[in-house]
């Protein structure tokens, strides 16, 4: 059975697509062989900066004979419709064969496709897997119409049989014809050698320093690494990333280790780190006992005869260019800090948009203060604390060390606010309210962080929502859904108890007003104002719009309120579009549970109840719903519950009333009957205080006192009675079990 | 491996040794564009001539401006004005890379001792509506070339595709001199009779045009040229093909295209002066981009072009 080594040879591929594109040549490669009816044993891809490779073992020398029969149409059948099926199957007349069915005599026809040679099929297959190959980016070079990551210049084909022998697969795209030739290193290598095998062009590549294997260049690089930084007591940071990305930028690695000048040691870690890693793809080396960064790790793509002294000479001094210009950034910034105080970077974002319809940072800023100031109390912090943190929270976008190196926002706010002086918790929540970005990012604990962090992520909400911008399937260009998993996240590490129904209805409000500032009358966007003063004190907008509303009604010099007036609309449309984000935050809930493990029909039937919009709430909530299921009692009083909730539903939908209340104990014929009388009223008695007093453990207790009478009911009693009187008065003491149930969660959610 | 070329002493003669390098691959050598830009590709011999059909080989210094860069001259590595040495080949050869990395070793950089990389780079440039895919060249980690395949220029698809080198003159020749300052490399040869630095021929110029860019250029005027300029390059494309005076076929592509330059230069020294905002900038930006896919549209109706009607 041959083996089948392929390499495609081109110009620099960018590191970061190499291990894809490599998995994508494997996959499409062995896919159409597959097909084809070509299977294998074992497949491997490698890449490297100019180099694409995939090695097939064991494929079958040539696809199996495959037969099909296939049935025609009747002898007697008009001869369109022969002669059609005589196309279809690719058959002629004489090879059908005519059969007796039941209709009568037919034609069946037997197609037999002769098996290919591996080659051919090899050929084709890998022209198509070149042509519609899935590169991220591709380009075309030259006179040619070919399109390729950078300009593909050579194609390895070989098929290597039992014996050894290696035949090329005969075959050309785009002028490109495929050989048994590649060549090693572009500088250190020797020119152009054929290859008769995969050992054996592993093992040419390699004597002509080239390193087939990502992963082992990789290893290569972290062994050396930490050899070096070891010797001298030393540590490398860990950085798998850029490892990746670095055994992506040579052939032969050949590991560096230079020191950083002392004038750059007293920059922030994280800013040599960033420095060093961004624009020079070095990697940071630690003194474990100072914990400063005080050596890089470069990794050559060569090896030359002064073993590396040119080349780490060159890159110690870019580094300290490099250095120098971060430095010039950090010592301007500390003096902007120091002399202008940051609220004065925050003042030039009037010039830098957000987004063009919600208009500048500072304008966000503002309302991110604003709604900071409100959420404060809830948390724990000061409110004028939360506003003057909001306020200078992302005036480091400002500086230039963020507009050089925006992925150190947030941090250098945390060091610019300290070299400012202010209060150590308004230097945190700089760093801390972007917090979490990551599913797995810590999440900010700190009263002013949180309050800013919640403010932020809440303001970008509703302010998408506000001009109709929502995700939509894979598209979350503003990271949306990040955000309120964010707040999420957030509520629930802190146990806060905070309806998010107020605070999304004031923000949009004043996305509302921010909007139509420009086009409203001031009497509307005072109106407007008084509205979110009104939220602050009835908690949601319905009744503070409505409040409003009444107070204008009767003033002369009311704006106007008629049909398609701005504040028509706005009250129409803000409580709309709250419930959406909140239905979006509880599908983000939702998936949230689901991957801690909670079912999902749980988390629905907790949702379904009100005070939905206080997440701490339906947590609680579901947690102890789903345990109570995971009882006995629990699953036994859910089949009871469903039990009532379906005779009550069908009797509901024979007689076309609703029957919910009116139950009385006297009509009550056994004593099955008369003890769930007493039963519900014990557990009635329970649940609704313990609701109130969110003990839902204790619910739960008593929901689970109801299950034994309920079970002994239903042996003992049937419901549909022929006295009418007895059986109306059943159904209402179902009715009666159904909505104590209801109280602790919508059971008819709940599955099985 | 080529044999090691003996170091280059002075700015100008690197230029030299590219000049003669790339004339003796097959290049053109072409004289700087005699109108302020802020890069090499602005040059008509790149922009226009990456359009069309014709095949083209082209190499030249162009002294190239950004405003926005000026540093008094005190900074050791940014300038206001600035040299790039510029290479485009239509249809890029095969071997451009190994023909780049020839280029190199000409100037003296030894191929046998340093650590040359290909760097994933794409570029692209939205005031010309083009773009690109290649690598910015690493030597020991320092950036020392643009490397781009042209995919669309002024809105059309290079159909031959270009190849284009672009070399920061000044940071590949202090890297090549080992010079830590600009304003210290020699700009002549350091032992002539009167041996001049990078600093004596630009010092002052730098200090000049930095006071000027930031604080002294009349930002009314500016923006009154480039609505002229806008205007005026509208105004020729508008004409009609035909001459009336000879009666010939003469688009003017190239008298239009030095208009949309222009625009481009102004709207830059604004962007110094601080005047644009965010969201003005977008819109300049866009206005310039129209003019330039104007003038592509308009060069490909002409012969260079490869229009054969």
């Amino acid at each position: 059975m041959p083996n089948l080594l392929i390499e495609l040879f081109s110009e620099e591929i960018p590191a970061r697509m190499q291990a894809r594109a490599a998995e994508d040549l494997k996959k499409r490669m062995t896919d159409g062989l597959v097909e084809a009816g070509l299977t294998y044993a074992g497949a491997a891809a490698f890449s490297t900066p100019r180099r694409l490779a995939l090695a097939v073992d064991g494929l079958l020398a040539e696809s199996p004979t495959t037969s099909e029969e296939r049935k025609g149409p009747r002898v007697d059948a008009p001869e369109k419709a022969i002669e059609g099926f005589l196309r279809g199957a690719g058959v002629g007349r004489d090879q059908l064969e005519i059969r007796d069915e039941k209709k009568g005599q037919v034609y069946f026809a037997t197609i037999t496709r002769p098996g290919r040679p591996a080659a051919q099929i090899v050929a084709e297959v890998l022209e198509s897997v070149i042509r519609d190959f899935p590169w991220p980016k591709s380009m075309r070079w030259g006179s040619g119409s070919l399109r390729w990551v950078r300009p593909l210049h050579s194609i390895l084909c070989i098929l290597t049989d039992d014996a050894g022998e290696a035949q090329v697969v005969p075959m050309e795209v785009d002028g490109i014809a495929a050989g048994n030739t590649t060549e090693g290193h572009r500088f250190i290598g020797s020119g152009r050698f054929s290859v008769r095998s995969f050992d054996d062009y592993q093992a040419k590549l390699k004597r002509d320093r080239v390193i087939l294997d990502a992963g082992e260049r990789a290893d290569h690089i972290w062994q050396e690494a930490t050899n070096l930084a070891f010797a001298q007591g030393l540590q490398v940071v860990e950085d798998r990333g850029l490892l990746a990305e670095v055994a992506g930028l040579v052939e032969w690695p050949v590991v560096l280790m230079g020191g950083i000048g002392e004038d750059f040691l007293g920059l922030p870690p994280e800013v040599l780190q960033t420095s060093m890693k961004e624009h020079q793809k070095f990697f940071s080396v630690k003194n474990p006992k100072t914990g400063r960064i005080e050596k890089f790790i470069t990794v050559a793509n060569r090896e030359t005869a002064d073993h590396g002294a040119t080349i780490l000479a060159g890159n110690q001094k870019v580094l300290a260019a490099r250095l120098s210009d971060a430095r010039f950034f950090w010592e301007n910034d500390l003096r902007v800090a120091k002399e202008q105080g940051l609220e004065a970077w925050t003042d030039r974002l009037s010039n830098v948009t957000f987004q063009h319809r919600l208009g500048s940072q500072r304008a966000r800023i503002e309302r991110i203060a604003a709604l900071a100031r409100e959420i404060a109390p809830l948390v724990g912090a000061g409110p004028d604390l939360a506003v003057q943190a909001a306020r200078v929270a992302k005036a480091d976008l400002s500086s230039e060390m963020v507009y050089e190196f925006p992925e150190l926002q947030g941090l250098m706010g945390r060091y610019y606010a300290e070299a400012a002086g202010l209060p150590p918790e308004v230097a945190a929540a700089c760093e801390e309210h972007y917090s979490p970005l990551g599913p797995s990012d810590d999440v900010p604990t700190a009263p002013v962080s949180l309050a800013v962090a919640l403010a932020d992520k809440l303001d970008t909400l509703t302010g998408f929502w506000a001009i109709d911008e929502k995700p939509t399937g894979s598209k979350d260009p503003y990271a949306l859904r990040r955000a309120a998993l964010g707040v999420i996240r957030i509520v629930l590490a802190n146990g806060l108890r905070l309806h998010l129904d107020r605070f999304v209805d004031g923000q949009l409000v004043r996305h509302k007003i921010a909007l139509n500032r420009a086009d409203a009358s001031p009497d509307e966007i005072d109106t407007l104002e008084e509205v979110l003063d009104e939220i602050a004190d009835h908690g949601v907008f319905g009744a503070a719009f409505r409040a409003v509303m009444d107070r204008l009604q009767g003033s002369k010099d009311a704006p106007d309120l008629g049909d398609g007036s701005l504040l028509r609309t706005v009250g129409d449309l803000v409580p709309d579009l709250s419930t959406d984000l909140l239905a979006f935050f509880h599908d983000r809930l939702k998936v949230h549970l689901r991957d801690q493990g909670m079912r999902h029909d749980v988390i629905d039937a907790c949702l379904a109840l009100d005070g939905g919009d206080d997440l701490t709430l339906v947590v609680a909530r579901a947690g102890a719903l789903g345990a109570f299921l995971q009882t006995e009692d629990g699953g036994n009083l859910l089949q009871g519950f469903k039990r009532a909730n379906n005779i009550l539903t069908q009797a509901e939908d024979k007689d076309g009333v609703e029957y919910s209340f009116g139950a009385d104990v006297k009509f009550a014929e056994t004593d099955e009957e008369k003890a769930l009388f007493a039963a519900l009223d014990a557990a009635e008695a329970k649940i609704g205080p313990a609701m109130q007093a969110e003990d839902y453990a204790a619910a739960m207790g008593a929901m689970a006192d109801m299950r034994a009478p309920i079970d002994a009911f239903f042996d003992a009693v049937q419901v549909n009675a022929e006295n009418d009187v007895v059986r109306r008065n059943r159904l209402n003491l179902l009715a009666r079990i159904r909505g104590i149930c209801l109280q602790v969660a919508d059971l008819t959610r709940i599955e099985g | 491996m080529a044999r090691q070329q003996e170091k280059p002493r002075s700015f100008q003669e690197i230029i030299l040794r590219l000049q003669t390098y790339w004339a003796a691959k097959g290049c053109a050598v072409l004289q700087p564009y005699d109108m302020e830009v802020g890069a090499g590709t602005f040059h008509p011999a790149t922009t226009l001539r990456s359009l069309g059909t014709q095949p083209w080989a082209a190499a030249y210094v162009q002294p190239s401006r950004r405003p926005t860069d000026g540093r008094y001259g005190e900074n050791p590595n940014r300038l206001q004005h600035y040299y790039q040495y510029q290479v485009l080949i239509k249809p890029s050869p095969p071997d451009l890379q190994a023909l780049y990395l020839g280029s190199l070793e000409a100037i003296g950089i030894d191929m046998e001792l340093h650590d040359i990389r290909f760097v994933e780079d794409d570029w692209e440039s939205p005031t010309l509506g083009a773009w690109g895919l290649g690598w910015e060249v690493w030597c020991d980690g320092m950036e020392v070339s643009q490397f781009t395949y042209f995919q669309q220029v002024g809105g059309h698809d290079c159909h031959p595709v270009s190849g284009e080198l672009t070399y920061g003159l000044e940071r590949l020749a202090m890297y090549v001199l080992g010079i830590d300052h600009v304003m210290d490399m020699p700009f002549n040869d350091p032992d002539a009779p009167i041996a001049l630095s990078y600093g004596d021929v630009f010092r002052q110029t730098e200090q000049e045009y930095s006071r000027w860019n930031f604080d002294v250029a009349d930002t009314a005027v500016l923006l009154r040229h480039f609505e002229e300029a806008e205007a005026e390059c509208e105004a020729i494309l508008a004409c009609d093909d035909t001459d009336p005076k000879t009666g010939l076929r003469i688009v003017m592509a190239h008298p239009a295209y030095d208009q949309c330059i222009k625009a481009s230069h102004i709207f830059n020294l604004l962007d110094a002066r601080g005047v644009i905002s965010v969201t003005e900038r977008q819109s300049y930006i866009g206005r310039v981009r129209a003019l330039a896919r104007q003038c592509a549209d308009a060069f490909v109706r002409t012969g260079a072009g490869g229009y054969a009607g």
